[in-house]
């Protein structure tokens, strides 16, 4: 028995920012799979549900004729992870997607309420941000589009404003054509688990072994999910020896904030992300036809 | 002797009814009007409840009764699901109140509501204000043994139990070994994790007696222990269990029924479910008892063990439960393994302010098999030798008796077991392959041997229950008072009542609901006993209808009853087989004939005075990763010899489970604490890293079958021992991998990469 003191669907999305901006307290809900668990514990009482899961204009990705990518915020992880353009073209991001949950919640966990849930565990992050995905975000008073980057304001913070709702994900073609990508998911589980730390890494390989346009994306190594600018600056052009790969997994660790928890503790995630990142570059490395053994 | 239903893959019988959906489960039994009871759990592991205040908790609408521990009885009752015993020497420890004035760990129930629906409940419980008086916080047992530390029951040193044995001159022993071996090895506090939480619904019927319908192992002793807590004659509570979904010993104990109970009495007799979410169920149900081992043992340079010492420190929690039994129970059945001369066992079990520990598949077995396993490991390591050679050199033979209960082994079959699970894993020659692993991957192999008890002869009664009706169209229904609770057992009995009386399976009706007004008496679900003690009353009752049956056909045909047997659903001639006349028509009569119409039916008990020893190892394989130090399981393999196997299926069931609970216990499970306060951190299964199939790699599952004389089909135990040795084993091979010794669980990642670094075996 949850504690709902009233429930609201949204019928088309005009409506559903008109009512956003009548119901500022109204708790948007999609799939439910964070919203409901925090009902279930206790953190949300006598809530004012409105669910936005009929909308049928954020269903759905499309690809534009210059292969701009738009996914819509109610596409659920198992529709990421089994669309066939994702899986061609951006790879990582359908490997991230399998990696959330179980079947269950992938079939209707949604990887709009993944962003906007702001949590720095959420499987989908690292590997969007890599991306440089911008987001769509709409209101009654009119839509402005954020860099992912940005959104991310702290644990469980995002820059959601009142009466706005996400309406797309955006990845501009420029971002994954020509790129080769790997996410490691480090959990105690194989399944149903939160990411000790998340690792996603993009990058294009030249003559086998240089590598360009180095992204590297972080889950749980601080207050939000991170890039690592530093160890992406000094990847460039670099050709990959185990040398250059331990160098970029030590240098991520400079833009990491970890703190010890009882889950792990900071020393050890630190050495994860040193660990991991380069584990992660030579995956991608291999994904890219490059040689990727350091 | 070749069966026809014995030894086969049955489907289970109750395999259709779970899968589709309709087996009823206690949720599924909705009284009209029901209530909900919900409960009021202290903050503090460790205060005194000065006073409470429900007056606004009363005034909330749809609240029909608020409870403390002033409005209920404040009779002190055991939990334990044991026996009872006529000595008042052998009860189990009377520490518990059904709502307490002294929080004793964080969750123990202060206060409890009932009202029309579970929000109310909820918002109810949050108007209650309870003052309380914080004691210091006792988490580890060496703070709970202090001198002045605050005693959490009226105990010396909080210590509730020291009962463990010596046989040997330990002292020449020692003197006469070669070499001597110390090590100290830790388990931690894991939960059952069954997928059923504990739920009772209770109502006072129209002749005003209690009638509760819970999620138990044990219904005829929740029935007692019911009325031992609110203080009423036995027979005025009446237990049901339907389907329940798992147990593992969590629900060898009696948690929420009392509680259900009193609720139900508070609303005038109304029907109140007691449910508990997951969350409550891992704090305030039962955990497996972490316990910290000193070994010390002589050994002859060519391995041969002289003698044994063995120190426990077991950590029991807030409340007795099965505490005072479990470190010595865990001693007890260790002894049938290995034939020394001297062995000392000395467990302390202490009180502190943590989750209550009690019975927990294997009750007590894996703590110390996975210290002492480790331990022979280490021994071989220390003596060069490989350790299934020093297993074999000092494993008891088939006629052992042990030097303390004098219980005789008469049939051991540890030996075949090793011999089986080396050919399976490949041992011999992984382990030439795995000797010079180098880079950051390596593999190694480890094996781990145990021996166990079937059911708890002598220390405990053993009394089972079986009634066998023979219907009219040659069917029978079978009645047992021991409880399916998902291992199988209600199929297993079916099989055997279908062996004997030569029939289908599926014309064995097999009752899974327990009723204590209707069904036998049976003490229930635990000491991997019911194949083997309900299975012998199971027998004899079904021999006893075969018995009848045939002296029927006696009287119509005039041919002896003993040239005579049923096979087929048919009476036949023994010498030639030749059909005499079809079951069914023998059934008829039995009903209808207008002389000698006398329905048959059974109703037998079997008070068992055996106990037979079952055998088993766990040989596993595995990769480390010592970046990162993940430990990865390639291959696992448990060989048992549990006797006769009455269906294949079924046990490999038993050791896909038992062996993936194992795996948990090894690397990943930990029901983890702060200890200044003693607040659970992880009781979810989020954070409470259960592993998931992914997690589980194949399970290879072998049986040595041998015969047992005292088990109906020459069966013994087998639902518990899958559990036992996989932690120990898989130990032992993280060992031969990396060369690092891990003795104390599990074997997480971090935890493996800290100390791997520290051995400086990874920068």
């Amino acid at each position: 028995m949850f504690n709902i003191s009233k429930y609201d669907e949204a019928g088309s999305l005009d409506g559903a920012l008109e009512f956003l901006s009548e119901h500022p307290a109204a708790k948007v809900i999609a799939g439910g799979t964070d919203v409901v668990i925090k009902m279930q514990g206790g953190k949300l009482r006598e809530v004012e549900l409105f669910s936005i899961r009929g909308l049928a204009e954020l269903k759905g990705s499309k690809c534009s004729p210059d292969g701009a990518v738009l996914l819509g915020p109610l596409v659920t992880f198992s529709q990421i992870a089994g669309d066939p353009f994702l899986q061609d073209n951006i790879p990582v991001l359908t490997q991230a997607a399998l990696s959330m949950g179980g079947p269950q919640i992938r079939n209707i966990a949604t990887i709009g309420g993944n962003i906007c849930n702001g949590a720095v565990s959420a499987d989908s992050a690292p590997t969007l941000l890599a991306l440089n995905a911008e987001l769509r975000l709409q209101s009654a008073r009119g839509e402005r589009k954020v860099p992912l980057r940005e959104f991310y304001l702290g644990p469980g913070k995002v820059d959601l404003r009142p009466g706005e709702l996400l309406t797309g994900i955006m990845v501009r073609p420029e971002e994954y054509l020509g790129y080769h990508g790997h996410y490691i998911k480090f959990a105690m589980r194989k399944a149903m688990d939160i990411a000790t730390l998340g690792v996603s890494v993009l990058c294009r390989v030249e003559e086998g072994k240089v590598l360009r346009g180095v992204r590297i994306a972080l889950g749980v190594a601080a207050p939000t999910p991170i890039r690592c600018p530093e160890a992406e600056a000094f990847a460039e052009g670099k050709t990959a020896s185990a040398e250059t790969l331990r160098e970029i997994g030590r240098l991520a660790v400079r833009s990491t904030k970890a703190r010890t928890s009882w889950r792990a503790s900071q020393e050890y995630r630190e050495h994860l992300v040193a660990e991991l990142v380069p584990r992660a570059l030579q995956e991608a490395m291999r994904a890219a036809g490059g040689e990727g053994n350091a | 002797m070749a069966y026809d239903t014995v030894g086969q893959r049955e489907i289970r019988v109750d395999a259709v009814a779970k899968v589709t959906g309709k087996a009823k489960y206690t949720a599924d039994f909705r009284e009209r009007d029901l209530l909900v009871g919900k409960i009021l759990r202290s903050p503090y592991a460790h205060a005194w409840v000065r006073h409470i205040d429900s007056e606004r908790a009363q005034a909330l609408p749809g609240v029909e009764a608020v409870l403390t521990y002033a409005d209920v009885p404040h009779i002190k009752f055991s939990t334990a699901g044991h026996p009872y015993s006529l000595d008042p020497g052998h009860r189990d420890k009377e520490d518990r109140l059904i709502l307490t004035d002294k929080a004793r760990f964080v969750g123990d129930a202060v206060a409890a509501v009932v009202a029309a629906d579970e929000l109310i409940a909820e918002k109810a419980l949050r108007l209650i204000e309870v003052e309380y008086e914080p004691l210091e916080v006792l988490t580890s047992p060496e703070a709970a043994m202090r001198e002045d530390a605050p005693l959490i029951h009226e105990v010396k040193r909080n210590i509730l139990s020291t009962f463990g044995y010596e046989f040997g001159d330990l002292d020449k022993a020692f003197a006469d070994a070669d070499r001597i071996f110390e090590g100290e090895y830790q388990t931690s506090v894991v939960q059952h994790c069954q997928m059923e939480n504990q739920i009772a619904t209770a109502y006072v019927d129209e002749n005003g007696r209690i009638v509760i319908t819970t999620s138990t192992q044990i219904p005829h002793i929740v029935r007692r222990i019911v009325a031992q807590a609110l203080g009423i004659p036995w027979g005025k509570v009446r237990v049901l269990k339907p389907y329940i979904g798992g147990g593992f010993g969590n629900k060898q104990d009696v948690c929420v029924e009392p509680l259900a109970a009193v609720m139900t009495l508070a609303v005038g007799g109304r029907p109140v479910r007691l449910e508990l979410s997951r969350e409550e169920c891992m704090i305030d149900t039962r955990t497996r008892h972490a316990i910290q081992y000193r070994i010390k043992t002589g050994v002859k340079r060519d391995g041969k063990i002289t003698g044994i010492r063995i120190e426990a420190i077991s950590n029991t929690g807030a409340y007795a439960s099965h505490g005072h039994s479990i470190a010595s129970s865990g001693g007890g059945k260790f002894r049938y393994l290995y034939q020394v001369d001297a062995l000392k066992y000395e467990p302390v079990t202490v009180y502190t302010n943590l989750p209550v520990a009690g019975a927990m598949r294997g009750y007590g077995t894996p703590q110390i098999f996975y210290a002492f396993e480790c331990h022979m490991e280490d021994i071989a390591r220390g003596l060069g030798l490989d350790p299934i050679a020093l297993h074999k050199l000092n494993f008891v033979e088939t006629g052992f008796v042990d030097p303390i209960g004098k219980n005789k082994v008469l049939s051991c079959g540890i030996r075949e077991c090793v011999d089986k699970g080396r050919e399976m894993i490949k041992w011999d020659l992984k382990k030439k392959l795995y000797k010079n692993e180098s880079g950051d991957k390596r593999r190694g192999l480890g094996m781990a041997c145990f021996s166990y008890q079937s059911g708890t002869h002598p220390v405990n009664l053993e009394i089972a229950g079986a009634r066998i009706v023979l219907n009219q169209d040659g069917s029978v229904q079978l009645q047992v008072g021991a409880t399916e609770i998902g291992q199988g057992s209600d199929t297993v009995f079916g099989q055997m009542v279908a062996e004997v009386l030569g029939l289908p399976l599926d014309m064995v009706h097999v009752v899974s609901t327990q009723d204590t007004d209707l069904s036998p008496f049976d003490t229930g679900a635990y000491a991997s006993r019911q194949t083997y003690i309900t299975g012998m009353a199971v027998k004899k009752a079904a021999e006893e209808v075969k018995a009848k049956i045939l002296d029927f056909v006696w009287g119509m045909t005039d041919t002896p009853a003993q040239a005579l047997d049923l096979k087929g659903q048919k009476v036949i001639y023994k010498h030639s087989g030749e059909v005499l006349m079809p079951l069914a028509e023998v059934a008829l009569q039995t009903y209808y004939d207008p002389v000698f119409a006398r329905p048959i039916t059974s109703d037998t008990s079997n008070n068992a005075r055996v106990n037979a020893m079952s055998y088993g190892v766990t040989f596993a394989e595995v990769e480390v990763d010592l970046k990162t130090g993940q430990v990865g399981v390639l291959e696992i393999y448990n060989v048992h010899d549990s006797g006769r196997i009455i269906n294949p299926q079924l046990a490999e069931g038993q050791v896909h489970g038992g062996v993936s609970m194992g795996i948990g216990y090894a690397l990943s499970e930990q029901l983890l604490y702060d200890e200044k306060t003693g607040r659970v951190l992880n009781n979810n299964l989020l954070d409470y890293k259960l592993p998931t199939i992914m997690d589980t790699p194949e399970i290879g599952a072998a049986f040595v079958e041998l015969d047992d004389p005292t088990g109906p089909f020459g069966v013994k135990s087998l639902g518990e021992p899958p559990a036992i040795t996989p932690a120990p084993a898989i130990r032992n091979a993280v060992l031969d991998a990396t060369g690092v010794a891990f003795n104390r669980l599990p074997m997480n990642p971090q935890r493996v990469f800290e100390k791997l670094r520290q051995a400086g075996i990874v920068g």
